[in-house]
């Protein structure tokens, strides 16, 4: 009898299991950003029109929906740098070197796998500059345009906002050691020389003592471009990344 | 690398603009890029279907045959777009690939087809997405299955023997392919009725039979004809015991046969009956010996071996193990819980069958599997109502695991119809194929014909020349320049097959001329084909004019005085390759030509005999053995 009811239920196990069709179609009509004009948008940024369809095709394709949310930024983003072991590409221009003889325990290196989500969290807060909680194709394209054809005031503007991490106008020392922690971060464990613990910290030191001009904790808008503009090395790098589109 | 890390590369590397403020060292230079940054439209025309993607598209997998400098080579300049001679529904589904970075695979596509197509294009299927993983994985693996077990079907029964086998691997292919041979089949008929007998046996032995003179009681068959019984016993157990000694000779690996669940079902069947002639008629070892004999009735299982039915049960039951593991696991389960649960709600009545809870056990797996002898029941309430609840829940228990034996076992069963039915149908598609082949043959002698007939009437020779395309033109010479290298012609297989019987018959009548060279040739010519001669001999000689036959017999005749002038040497190559003559001979079809009896190679074929038409069998001569193996061309003629 119960092999009986077992072919019995064999035959009715060959039908699919049917989906849930209602939550499918919310998803889909959910998000679907379309972005203004495209002329509109060639005259708010300083790219061609030509390399506006080059930015919007590719951006398009791997977000259909219009729309970039945080775990996919990350997820972007941590495809470019080294991730314990997973397949990825090594950007080519890193620029930290750690240069720091201490001899630091390096058992938090250990558990520090790379993790490029920090700092990507801090870069979606820069892109998402309306604070809606989703890149859209003008928020990035604004964003390229600054940091590709802006001119100097506006990059350093636009990085000063990077590291106001509460957007209050000022960067106090806290805001800067979480930036570069979480670029160091992005180097991951195997670097050489061997990461130190408080390599961050000393880097923080030696940075905001620079840029902290009348000492009183925290760095404005204006001591940050001043100082930058003091930096030849940092003049020189802005120019960098123009040819990068 | 997915398409996105290319796309969002530029992006990432403005990004880089941040640290710039913080870095304690200087950037390095970044990379010069002299390409054209404007994108591009390709045309891709796949047989007729035209393809526009951008050029970025296929830049983004390098690796590609689409994405590198490869596709330059199918560049076509005068239509600007390359050509691709390929199908297009397939391109379909590279092309996407290339624009979503998911590769899909088409459930309604060849998958050898799809492997094909992506082989060409330089795709690996690994990366085929997870959404179409499994289903390619499950095909891919099916279809190798299926690949292997038909190759292996092949080999195992019908490759013909390798030419020096030793004696011992016939003995083994005899017995693994008892259709091999006739002995193998007798052998494999003897041994299963034997099996049966013997199995018979054990079963009448335990009937009772009308008690001899002086005794009252049945007594069972076993004992009044003890003799009896016991030379059928003994008779079995000896071809029992030859088989597996053969076997154990035979295998090719003795290790590995022993291991073999056949063997040791072999073994466990004799097994009994030496212990029992070993062992003393003692009182206290007998209940042992009892035992023993129960293990004769494994003899029974040696019918699998004669039935395929059986084998694929057995291998379905163990294919099924983890299903069946499960299944017993969790009657296990549910036999405690529900026997213990009615131990205790029947502890109390007087007079309860359920005085333990393995006693219990017995009620549980009765009802369970709805059997229900009814020797235990419950009384109470308590123990009706779970009663019921353990008779339900086995039903359920059981109808579990159960569909998934039946499908595994529905599987290979069909597997092993759908083998046999490629056995069956194998012979008619190798028939059809050597038909055609045949076909093209019989183009070129029917040319080659109508050359010889028309060679002195032009306009005969530019009608037949007309009628054939320039491939058969130049296959056609391609033949004639082969003819002319190895200086024999090529012949049809009535041509052939005449020219073998009376070769025979040419050679036992020329037994009666004194050519003592010709003892060699004779014996081992007429083992060519005596079997094929005589019954050929037997049907065509009554049927043939006597003029052919004589005709034949004396351009054989008029070879035979060659020969003799031959050097020895030639002899002995002639007796070499006689042995080559014996074996296609043989052959049903003919599959090779090697016919070797030396020439004067001065003699051009068309001037020593009269031409005559083509069913007439004429000369024998030199082949090139193996140059012929793929053709059915048979020895020459004219």
């Amino acid at each position: 009898m119960g092999a009986v009811v077992g072919t019995l239920t064999m035959q009715t196990k060959q039908r699919r299991p049917s989906t849930d069709k209602a939550d499918d179609d919310l998803e889909m009509t959910m998000v679907c950003h379309r972005p203004e004009g495209l002329d509109q948008l060639e005259a708010q940024t300083n790219f061609s029109k030509r390399e506006l369809q080059v930015l919007y095709r590719g951006f398009k394709n791997e977000c259909p929906s219009g729309v970039v949310n945080e775990d996919t930024f990350k997820q972007i983003y941590s495809q470019f740098f080294p991730h314990g072991g997973e397949r990825s590409v090594l950007f080519v221009c890193v620029c930290v070197c750690v240069c720091a003889p201490s001899t630091c325990a390096l058992i938090n290196m250990v558990f520090l796998p790379a993790d490029a989500s920090t700092y990507a969290h801090y870069l979606f807060n820069a892109f998402d500059s309306a604070h809606t909680g989703s890149i859209k194709f003008e928020d990035f394209v604004t964003a390229l345009s600054i940091l590709l054809r802006g001119s100097v005031q506006e990059k350093l503007q636009w990085t000063f906002n990077l590291y106001d991490i509460n957007r209050d106008g000022y960067i106090n020392k806290e805001e800067m050691t979480d930036i570069v922690r979480a670029i160091y971060d992005m180097m991951g464990k195997y670097t050489y020389p061997v990461l130190k613990t408080d390599a961050p910290k000393q880097h923080v030191d030696a940075f905001f003592q620079k840029m902290d001009k009348n000492r009183d904790g925290v760095v404005t808008l204006d001591e940050f471009i001043l100082s930058c503009q003091e930096d030849e090395n940092i003049m020189r790098s802005l120019q960098l990344f123009e040819n990068v589109i | 690398m997915a398409a996105g890390v290319a796309t969002w590369l530029p992006f990432a590397r403005a990004a880089a603009v941040g640290w710039l403020p913080l870095a304690k060292k200087t950037m390095p230079k970044p990379p010069v890029d002299n390409s054209s940054r404007s994108d591009e439209i390709l045309y891709v025309n796949v047989s007729g279907v035209r393809f526009q993607t951008w050029k970025n598209t296929l830049d983004r997998y390098p690796d590609t045959l689409l994405g590198s400098s490869e596709k330059e080579f199918f560049y076509n300049e005068d239509t600007q777009e390359y050509f691709f001679d390929r199908d297009p529904e397939m391109f379909r589904h590279i092309l996407n690939f290339y624009r979503t970075g998911k590769l899909h695979y088409p459930r309604h596509e060849c998958i050898q087809a799809f492997d094909e197509e992506l082989a060409f294009y330089g795709i690996v299927p690994e990366i085929i997405g997870d959404c179409c993983m499994e289903e390619y994985r499950d095909r891919k693996k099916e279809n190798q299955e299926r690949l292997a077990e038909d190759t292996e079907a092949n080999e195992a029964t019908d490759a013909p023997l390798p030419p020096h086998s030793t004696s011992r691997e016939r003995l083994w292919r005899a017995f693994e392919n008892p259709h091999t041979s006739t002995m193998a089949l007798v052998f494999y008929y003897v041994t299963g009725f034997f099996i049966a007998v013997s199995v018979i046996a054990n079963v009448v032995e335990t009937v009772p039979c009308r008690p001899p003179k002086g005794r009252v009681k049945d007594l069972p068959c076993g004992e009044k004809y003890q003799l009896a019984f016991f030379c059928m016993d003994t008779a079995c157990v000896l071809i029992f015991t030859f088989e597996y000694l053969m076997r154990l000779f035979a295998a090719p690996s003795r290790c590995k046969f022993m291991r073999s669940v056949m063997s040791v079902i072999d073994v466990v069947a004799i097994m009994p009956y030496y212990i029992g002639l070993v062992m003393p008629e003692n009182e206290d070892v007998s209940g042992a010996f009892v035992t023993l004999r129960v293990f004769r009735v494994f003899r029974i299982f040696k019918f699998s071996r004669h039935s395929q039915g059986l084998r694929i049960l057995g291998y379905t039951l163990k294919s099924c193990a983890s299903e069946l593991g499960f299944l017993l696991f969790s009657l296990t389960m549910a036999i405690i819980i529900f026997a213990t649960v009615m131990f205790y709600a029947e502890k109390g009545t007087k007079g309860s069958t359920f005085t333990s809870i393995p006693a219990s056990f017995w009620y549980t797996i009765v009802t369970m599997t709805t059997l229900g002898y009814g020797d235990m029941v419950p009384n109470t309430i308590a123990g009706k109502i779970f009663g019921s609840i353990c008779s339900l829940s086995g039903v359920l228990v059981i109808a579990l695991p159960v569909p998934v034996i039946v499908s595994n076992f529905s599987r290979i069963y069909h597997q092993n119809q759908r083998a046999d039915k490629m056995r069956a149908q194998q012979k008619v598609r190798l028939a059809r194929i050597r038909m055609a082949k045949k076909g093209t043959t019989n183009a070129f002698l029917q040319y080659k014909e109508d050359r010889a007939l028309g060679d002195p009437d032009s306009d005969n020779t530019a009608l037949c020349v007309k009628n054939r395309s320039a491939f058969e033109h130049q296959h056609h010479h391609l033949l004639h320049c082969l003819e002319k290298t190895t200086n024999h012609e090529f012949t049809d297989e009535m041509t052939y097959s005449e020219l073998c019987m009376t070769e025979s018959v040419g050679f036992r009548t020329s037994r009666s001329t004194s050519l003592s060279s010709q003892q060699g040739v004779q014996n081992n010519s007429t083992g060519c084909c005596p079997r094929r001669a005589r019954r050929r001999a037997a049907m065509r000689l009554a049927n043939s004019t006597v003029s052919v036959s004589r005709g034949s017999v004396q351009e054989l005749d008029t070879l035979h005085i060659k020969t003799t002038s031959i050097a020895s040497q030639n002899r002995s190559s002639l007796n070499a390759q006689a042995s080559d003559l014996k074996l296609n001979c043989g052959e049903p079809d003919f599959t090779a030509a090697i016919i070797s009896i030396p020439t004067p190679p001065a003699n051009s074929p068309d001037e020593s005999l009269p031409s005559s038409p083509a069913p007439i069998p004429g000369i024998l001569r030199n082949t090139r053995a193996r140059a012929f193996t793929h053709e059915t061309v048979k020895i020459s003629s004219l």
